[in-house]
């Protein structure tokens, strides 16, 4: 039967011819081969001192960002921690006090923020949710740690440093 | 003997076996190098500059782990295995050459341990006794796979030790001796009377077959089958840990050392090297003479490291229909077409 495709090919086994045998030639034509790569540029990147460019839609580390006078911009409506689907972020929220206004954008703010880097799997579905484009995930790759505990960040490494200081 | 050659002679054996440990050492480092450069990667680069320090990382590493001897292991033998495995392994170099005689105030200062006449038996011999520190490591550690790893290592050894010694008769109807100090000097320079001067111009396929052999006898890849990770976890020293295991691995590469000594002295001239005869002082000529053998070593080594990455290992039938098959015919075609050209020829 004709094949549908018509890509079919036979194949026919060949007894191999007296090089092929001796072996050597094909030994010479690996030993070339190798060659020409012992002479090729390495890949390696040497990680702690170099490090590959992320691409431009990398998801890293969190941040939770200021606005233009440095007021925190997040206000504790908790859509991130509810689109997380994997339930890895948590926030307590507080309400402005007087004499605040230079430190939070909102009346209400987020007193405790936590994300647990253990649990996020880096979707991104906070940032889309996010209506006060207040978190983005923009920084580097998490570090490595020795406990689980380490690993729930907390305001202090999440929120960007303040503006001129 | 006067004290003062016996000092002469203790002085060149101690400077040998630190220079054979030294390669050995860094052959372990050149391997993982130019492991890394075949295959487009940068190899060992953080202890000291460009990684220089890493055999002696690796050496403390050894020392310092703790070392096991299996209960059910032969505890005497156990340990004879790998001591065998590495004297073997070093007192192959004394009959080497190393160099032409050096003159230092009227003393002629020989840079070869001892040139006994039976030089090339006296390496046969070393090198059949080096199988037996991995045969007695093997069967002593009391498990199948040290067994496994230890049987093929002695079959494959007695296989390629016939048509090594077949492939040196050829080599011994052109030179008509067993010294190597004498081997060496018959190939004085690069060119006499009208033809090559060294071995293997002479002697191509006989030294095809030397090598392939050496790399059997070396426990090398492609026959590395005594201690194949695939089928075996670790051959012969799977039992085995701390300097232990460290001896086994240094005397594979102190093997290499002296195997690729050997084939440079007896086909790639040993110590001669091409228009040596244009410098007059003898001194400086046999100084040279060291660096040209060393140089032929290490490019004998580097040889047998380039192999080892590029071809894989051969299955175990394989590997024996070679040896039996194709290597000791050849070697026998080998004797025969030496002694019809030399009866034709002179």
């Amino acid at each position: 039967m004709e094949s549908l495709s018509n890509k079919k090919k036979q194949l026919e086994v060949k007894p191999l011819n007296f090089w092929e045998r001796a072996y050597l030639p094909a030994i010479a034509k690996g030993l070339s081969i190798t060659m020409s790569h012992f002479f090729k540029k390495p890949v390696t990147i040497k990680y702690p001192e170099e490090k590959r460019e992320f691409s431009e839609n990398f998801r890293g580390m969190h941040s939770l960002k200021r606005d233009e006078q440095g007021r925190e911009r997040c206000t504790a409506c908790g859509l991130c921690a509810l689109s997380c689907p994997a339930e890895a972020i948590t926030m307590q929220a507080a309400e402005r006090q007087k004499g605040e206004e230079n430190l939070y954008r909102e009346e209400k703010y987020a007193a405790v923020y936590e994300i647990n880097m253990l649990r996020c799997i880096f979707c991104g579905l906070c940032e889309e949710a996010c209506p006060k484009e207040a978190i983005y995930l923009d920084g580097d790759i998490v570090p490595s740690d020795y406990l689980r505990k380490d690993f729930i960040y907390g305001k202090d490494k999440l929120v960007e440093a303040p503006l001129n200081q | 003997m006067e004290l003062i050659d016996l000092l002469i002679k203790i002085a060149l054996i101690v400077v040998i076996f630190a220079i054979s440990l030294v390669v050995a050492m860094y052959s372990t480092y050149a391997e993982r190098k130019i492991a890394a450069f075949f295959q487009d990667r940068v190899g060992p680069n953080r202890a000291g500059p460009w990684g220089i320090l890493q055999p002696l990382a690796d050496g403390g590493k050894m020392f310092l782990k703790e070392e096991i001897i299996p209960t059910n292991a032969t505890g005497f033998l156990f340990i004879v295995g790998p001591s065998l495995a590495i004297l073997t392994a070093c007192i192959g170099s004394a009959v080497i050459p190393w160099g032409q005689n050096l003159e230092i105030g009227g003393r002629v200062i020989p840079l070869q341990v001892t040139d006994i006449n039976v030089g090339i038996l006296y390496i046969f011999g070393v090198v059949s006794l080096g199988v037996y520190g991995i045969m007695i490591g093997g069967w002593a550690s009391n498990n199948k796979y040290s067994l496994l790893g230890a049987i093929r290592a002695a079959s494959q050894n007695i296989s390629y030790e016939i048509s090594m010694g077949l492939s040196i008769i050829a080599l011994l109807m052109v030179t008509g001796t067993l010294s190597l100090g004498e081997i060496a000097k018959q190939q004085h320079g690069f060119w006499a009377d009208g033809y090559f001067s060294w071995n293997v111009f002479k002697q191509p396929l006989g030294f095809l077959l030397f090598i392939v052999c050496a790399f059997a006898e070396t426990n090398r890849s492609p026959f590395d089958l005594p201690e194949c990770e695939t089928e075996l976890v670790g051959g012969y020293h799977t039992e085995y840990s701390s300097m232990k295991l460290g001896f086994y691995l240094f005397a594979e590469y102190i093997n290499m050392f002296i195997s690729s000594a050997v084939m440079a002295t007896l086909y790639f001239g040993g110590y001669n090297f091409p228009f040596m005869d244009l410098i007059h002082s003898p001194n400086l000529v046999a100084i040279l003479g060291v660096v040209a053998l060393f140089a032929k070593i290490f490019l004998f080594i580097f040889f047998f490291m380039w192999v080892r990455w590029t071809i894989p290992r051969f299955r175990y039938d394989q590997l024996m229909d070679l040896g039996w098959k194709t290597l000791i015919p050849l070697a026998i075609a080998n004797i025969v077409l030496t002694g019809i050209f030399m009866t034709i020829f002179k």
